[in-house]
């Protein structure tokens, strides 16, 4: 990440971490007034999503493990793709609205960037926030899910964790560019209605994407399947590591892609 | 950069010399909101910038606030250049937009604290200055209460509270006073009076000719990106006008055609859709020889000439349309 923090850095500028670590006191606050409700939210979607699609729903479904990419029931083959998908909604719910607001309702960036800070730092610190978020909603899925017996193996669930903050996080800088650059909040339906919600369907977290049959590669280049592909394999202990390469790279690609969309777009937008 | 404008910058706040300000517009049209002024602010002076909505006052606050880049010409802020030391600049200081943009989910303590936290200051130093702050904006028992919470003067007396959180040497006060009834709007003098005293350099635009008369030691009326006046209010007062001003008042429709017959009563006459503005020393010896004319006006009012009177004479409008 230095490198791009320092391709658009200059001599005189305030350095990337000490910009941000000056807004932690804002973002401390905020979290000391929402933390309960992510973690309620936290806990609860995990029940009833698991409630009604593995339990209730997967009991219908009758498959052996090779039509569940190696999943012995469709309880664990269905978990970890949810809990990806889950984390792109929670990073799109991050960086709609809110990011909107700071800038156009409460205007809070506006004040932020009438001081030292500048735009890399305030898109810096928000997305720190996100992370946070996308950490403690997804681990504490994963916690209320192990007991299930969903996971393969001890190590599974962690780089499934960490593979679900990545899938979290490249929709995170995404939806943030995009955000900067939507004039009026009519936008955000249209990317819930034709890019979040089938994304959600029909990325792999709720069946193999094979059986989509000749659309099955359309599927494979959204960065959702990457994230979803990635997560189950970990906690199935199923890794082809050349895979899991590509799912990383992409992901990763796809954030700091995302990373300078929304530091240019903040900037044209705040700085004219 | 020419020798004079390398003086100027060690003494001035702002020199800004053929500044420029142009926007491309959603139809691919540029549009110029401030085109080429030359400006310097010194140290300790309120200097104001004076003008109708439109002129280029707020584009050209936001450039000397190191938040918008500059189209052409110079700008030096504290003897800086913008586009290189844009945080450095920003760190020394104080801006109050002109719509409060604080943090209305926060307290009013916190929205002072996280503040100065932007600007590095170290927690305790914080602490410690927004006390003072809060004693300063008479906000002290509103320390716990949320910002929705507050009139609109406590908000805007909390907005530039929180622009002092960093002791800066030069504060930017984008029509402060806008919105506020006139006991708020006193009471803002007041306090804007005391920090001048205390030798901070303030930066003032407004579109209200009285607040720039109380407040600015100079400005410069701007209209349409273009600066059309410069001086202190009483010289550009006695530059562009007369002593005293008789407003006449007669039947609707009937202004145009007596602006004629008056004429000759004073150095010029301005017809306004409501009344006639006679400009001349003696405004009461207007309203006599007009009644010696056998003309009967509904109402007259002598008074002193005004900033606004400056306005209409340089650019044929009002301030506040």
């Amino acid at each position: 990440m230095a490198p791009l923090v320092g391709a658009l850095a200059r001599p005189n500028d305030l350095p990337f971490l000490e910009g941000v670590l000056r807004q932690a006191d804002y973002w401390a606050v905020l979290w000391a007034r929402t933390w309960r409700g992510v973690v309620a939210s936290s806990f609860l979607s995990p029940f009833l999503y698991v409630l009604a699609m593995g339990v209730l729903l997967g009991g219908f479904v009758e498959a052996d493990a090779d039509q569940l990419e190696g999943a012995s029931s469709y309880l664990a083959f269905v978990v970890p793709g949810l809990i990806a998908a889950h984390a792109m909604q929670t990073a799109v719910s991050e960086t709609t609205y809110p990011v909107m607001g700071m800038i156009k309702w409460q205007r809070i960036y506006e004040s932020m960037l009438a001081t030292p800070l500048q735009p890399r730092h305030v898109v810096g610190a928000h997305l720190a926030s996100v992370a946070l978020h996308l950490a403690a909603t997804c681990g504490l899925y994963t916690l209320v899910l192990a007991p299930f017996g969903v996971y393969e193996s001890w190590w599974g669930p962690f780089l499934a964790f960490g593979s679900q903050v990545l899938t979290g996080m490249a929709f995170a800088t995404v939806v943030y560019a995009f955000s900067t650059r939507l004039r009026s909040e009519e936008g955000f339906g249209v990317l819930f209605r034709l890019g979040v919600f089938p994304l959600f369907l029909f990325s792999g977290a709720f069946f193999p994407v094979g059986n989509l049959g000749g659309a099955a590669w359309l599927a494979r280049l959204t960065p959702l399947w990457h994230g979803v592909n990635l997560s189950r394999m970990f906690a199935l202990d199923n890794v082809t590591w050349w895979i899991a390469g590509v799912n990383v790279a992409v992901l990763v690609v796809v954030m700091l892609l995302g990373w300078r969309w929304s530091v240019s777009g903040l900037t044209k937008r705040m700085l004219a | 950069m020419t020798q004079s404008m390398t003086e100027s910058m060690t003494e001035a706040m702002i020199v800004a010399r053929g500044l420029r300000k142009s926007f491309r517009q959603s139809n691919g049209a540029t549009f110029e909101a401030v085109k080429g002024i030359d400006v310097e602010v010194r140290r300790g002076e309120a200097f104001g910038f004076l003008g109708p909505n439109g002129a280029g006052k707020s584009s050209t606050m936001r450039m000397v606030a190191a938040v918008s880049p500059i189209s052409g010409g110079e700008l030096r802020i504290l003897g800086m250049d913008p586009a290189v030391d844009g945080p450095a600049i920003r760190g020394r200081l104080g801006v109050c937009p002109q719509e409060d943009n604080l943090d209305q989910e926060l307290n009013v303590f916190d929205n002072l604290y996280i503040y100065g936290r932007y600007f590095g200051l170290p927690k305790q130093v914080v602490r410690d200055r927004v006390g003072e702050l809060l004693e300063f904006a008479k906000l002290t028992e509103k320390a716990k209460s949320r910002v929705d919470e507050l009139s609109g003067g406590m908000k805007r007396r909390l907005t530039i509270a929180r622009s002092l959180i960093n002791r800066p040497d030069l504060l930017l006060l984008d029509e402060p006073t806008t919105g506020l009834d006139p006991q708020a709007r006193h009471l803002l003098w007041d306090q804007l009076f005391r920090l001048k005293q205390a030798g901070v350099t303030l930066v003032i635009t407004t579109h209200y000719m009285d607040e720039a008369e109380q407040l600015c030691d100079r400005l410069v009326v701007m209209d349409k990106g273009v600066i059309v006046a410069e001086g202190a209010p009483r010289e550009l007062i006695n530059e562009h006008s007369t002593r005293e001003v008789a407003e006449l008042r007669f039947g609707v429709g009937e202004h145009a055609a007596l602006a004629e017959k008056l004429a000759d009563l004073g150095e010029r006459v301005e017809v306004l859709p409501d009344r006639l503005l006679v400009y001349a020393a003696d405004g009461e010896e207007v309203v006599a020889r007009t009644h010696e004319r056998g003309l009967e006006p509904i109402a007259s009012l002598v008074r002193r000439s005004t900033l606004e009177d400056v306005f209409l004479r340089l650019t044929g409008r009002t301030l506040v349309d």
